[in-house]
């Protein structure tokens, strides 16, 4: 066991992947010579060449469905976004064409690629930068998504990634790049489509995906001092989502508080609230509880920011709002 | 009978000479023709088809441009090469040696058809024939196909940087597409990463009911090819075996020295842009015009004066291409519809974990 940065653990699941299968490259905007926007391909170049690590124009539409033809022709591209906001230029390749190629060939097509990339709030970076869009990928049938919250994840769900078969999403996270965790040392895969049960509790149970597993295990904590035994589940995948587990915690406490920094319409975190009312209607105790990103673009100044997001105080209220517990 | 593979160009081709048009002797000749008639009697029977609501949805018919893709795709070896193209795709379908049967119960919507009813017209798929659709998105298919091109590339180079692709893709697409970013993307990694790509922009005149000379900064597409450093040729879309010709130079080029090639065949569509297109911006006569440079018959016409086709030899071959279609509408009359159980079929590739 080894302590390492979330975006090491990334590097070493990437540099393992290209080592492992030569029918493996990594392509994106300043990948190979930049060592990467975030460091999270450092090296690579150096030992892969410039083959299989390639460095791209800023031209997101291009290299996206150059990836799409390249899986089809029976490659394994892994395509780094700079950035999920600069991905939104290449929705028509990941939804209409990575997506759907293989339903609409009647499955004589598969499209073994990864998308990954920085997703969700991060500082000081205002509204075109910062903001959570795990939905729009979420809502695709034919896509896969996985949204790691730890190292050890981050590591295990990126190489399932590159073996899958089928697109898959990575949702990374600008702030979570260098949290540090517990990874094994050994070779691991981590499925996809099952969530993990980070913390038992019988009271209420709290329903995360991504970089907000963080604040939901400080709010678990701070709840515990109240005497409130708090679960928190960890999604790690979102498409498909793990129903079996969301049911089970469900039921297990009949209260909950799903956390998304999404906004609230139509996002992964209304799904999954949908999904705990009516897989445990008959054992809930209160309303379940969305906290979700505001409904607002995200400003530029700190304080604002910051208020635009989910938190452990508003998870903690939640929590309280669902034990009928004053604050 | 349709899949017979297309002489192979690398074959000597010596110019034309007793008994040869092109490069291309009387049985190579008569198979061009031969395929270009059965895109074109496929087509007319899927326009009735679609009247007649065994079709649905949105209907693009090629009825016209049989030379571009005929000519193009007999310049390929589909062993080692791939073609991608947009919605209006029957023709390059059938050009690549798909099955008309299975093509035409496809656009029933049958549980026989290529894509088992899931795909329809715009979305025919082989990948038997390397022919990787079918797409239903304006240009989108550009990027795709420099994907393939760049993986043709990626294995070729395994051996070494300056080794030769494994093969080059050939990507049609409408002058509508060609003002997209998509189209102007994948033209600049193409180049600079020295794909075997063939662009081939089918300029049939109308965009849907948009002049292309309305929409366009230049009035010569293949020019654009210039802004990214490509070579650029013009060819008449009308003509099989000038269109083969240009395309087996580019195949080459793509091949031996790694420059892209952006093709503009001027064509024209007799049809509308789908089934329920009025066609109320165009006059008879433009249509006429056209008409009076049909590629089948030009070929034909060529052939017969040089003394490769007789007209029982051609009445012989209409009938025996209108027999097909016959029998392709047959058969996708006969196919089921697809189960219920289809629904949730061929989503993924891999199992759901849960």
């Amino acid at each position: 066991m080894s302590v390492i940065t979330y975006r090491e653990a990334l590097n070493r699941a990437l540099d393992e992947e290209l080592e492992r299968d030569g029918s493996v490259f990594l392509m994106g905007e300043e990948v190979a010579e930049y060592d990467g926007a975030y460091k999270v391909s450092k090296g690579l170049l150096a030992k892969y060449g410039a083959r299989r690590v390639v460095d791209t124009p800023i031209t997101e539409l291009g290299f996206t469905g150059l990836g799409v033809g390249a899986a089809m022709a029976g490659l394994r591209p892994v395509i780094e976004w700079m950035t999920h906001n600069f991905a939104l230029l290449a929705l028509d390749q990941v939804i209409n064409e990575a997506a759907k190629m293989r339903s609409m060939s009647g499955g004589q097509f598969k499209v073994p690629i990864v998308f990954r990339g920085p997703n969700g709030p991060a500082e000081y970076l205002a509204a075109q930068h910062s903001q959570a869009l795990a939905s729009y990928w979420a809502h695709v049938p034919g896509l896969k998504v996985v949204a790691p919250a730890t190292p050890a994840d981050a590591y295990g769900l990126l190489k399932s990634a590159i073996r899958d078969d089928d697109p898959v999403v990575v949702l990374e996270a600008e702030m979570a790049y260098s949290w540090k965790g517990e990874v094994p040392d050994e070779e691991y895969l981590t499925p996809i489509g099952k969530a993990d049960l980070k913390r038992p509790g019988s009271d209420v149970s709290i329903i995360t995906f991504g970089k907000p597993l963080k604040i939901a295990l400080e709010a678990a904590e701070a709840l515990a001092a109240e005497g409130v035994s708090a679960e928190v589940l960890d999604l790690r995948t979102v498409r498909p989502l793990d129903e079996a587990a969301i049911r089970e915690t469900a039921r297990k406490t009949g209260r909950v508080v799903v956390v998304d920094e999404s906004w609230p319409v139509a996002s992964v975190g209304s799904h999954v609230a949908h999904l705990a009312a009516r897989d445990a209607f008959d054992r809930l105790d209160a309303p379940v509880e969305l906290v979700s990103g505001e409904d607002v673009p995200m400003p530029y100044n700190h304080g604002l920011e910051l208020a635009a997001q989910p938190s452990v105080a508003k998870i903690v209220a939640a929590a309280h709002r669902a034990l009928y517990k004053e604050s | 009978m349709a899949d017979k593979t297309y002489p192979k160009p690398s074959a000597p081709a010596p110019g034309a000479g007793p008994g040869r048009l092109g490069g291309l002797d009387k049985a190579e000749l008569l198979d061009l023709l031969r395929r270009m008639q059965l895109i074109r009697s496929f087509e007319e029977r899927a326009g009735q088809m679609y009247g007649l609501r065994k079709i649905g949805g949105f209907c693009h018919l090629y009825n016209g441009q049989e030379a571009v893709g005929v000519g193009a795709v007999s310049a390929l070896d589909l062993e080692a090469d791939y073609v991608l193209t947009g919605y209006r795709d029957h023709g390059h379908a059938l050009a690549c040696g798909m099955d008309p049967k299975a093509i035409m119960a496809e656009l029933f919507g049958k549980a026989n058809g290529s894509s088992r009813g899931k795909g329809g017209s715009m979305h025919l798929f082989d990948a038997s024939r390397h022919f990787l659709g079918g797409n239903g998105i304006v240009g989108a298919q550009i990027p795709v196909a420099t994907g393939v091109a760049f993986a043709q590339a990626y294995r070729g180079r395994a051996s070494g940087e300056g080794a030769k692709p494994t093969g080059a893709t050939l990507c049609f697409f409408g002058d509508g597409a060609i003002h997209q970013g998509a189209f102007h993307e994948s033209l600049n990694l193409a180049r600079i990463w020295k794909l075997p790509a063939v662009y081939v922009v089918e300029n049939n005149q109308w965009g849907m009911g948009t002049s292309w000379k309305r929409v366009s900064s230049l009035e010569e597409f293949h020019r654009m090819a210039d802004g990214y450093g490509m070579v650029g040729v013009d060819v008449d879309g009308m003509d099989v075996l000038a269109v083969r010709e240009v395309v087996a130079a580019a195949r080459a080029r793509a091949l031996d020295e790694g420059i892209p090639t952006l093709i503009e065949a001027e064509t024209y569509r007799y049809k509308g842009h789908s089934m329920s297109d009025p066609q109320k911006y165009r006059s008879r006569e433009e249509v006429d015009e056209y008409r009076s440079r049909d590629p089948i018959l030009v070929l034909k016409d060529r052939m017969a004066a040089a003394g490769l086709v007789t007209e029982t030899e051609w009445e012989a071959m209409v009938k025996e291409t209108d027999a097909l279609v016959d029998e392709s509408v047959a058969f996708a009359e006969a196919g089921p519809e697809p189960a219920p159980g289809a629904l949730y079929e061929d989503v993924y590739a891999t199992e759901l974990a849960l």
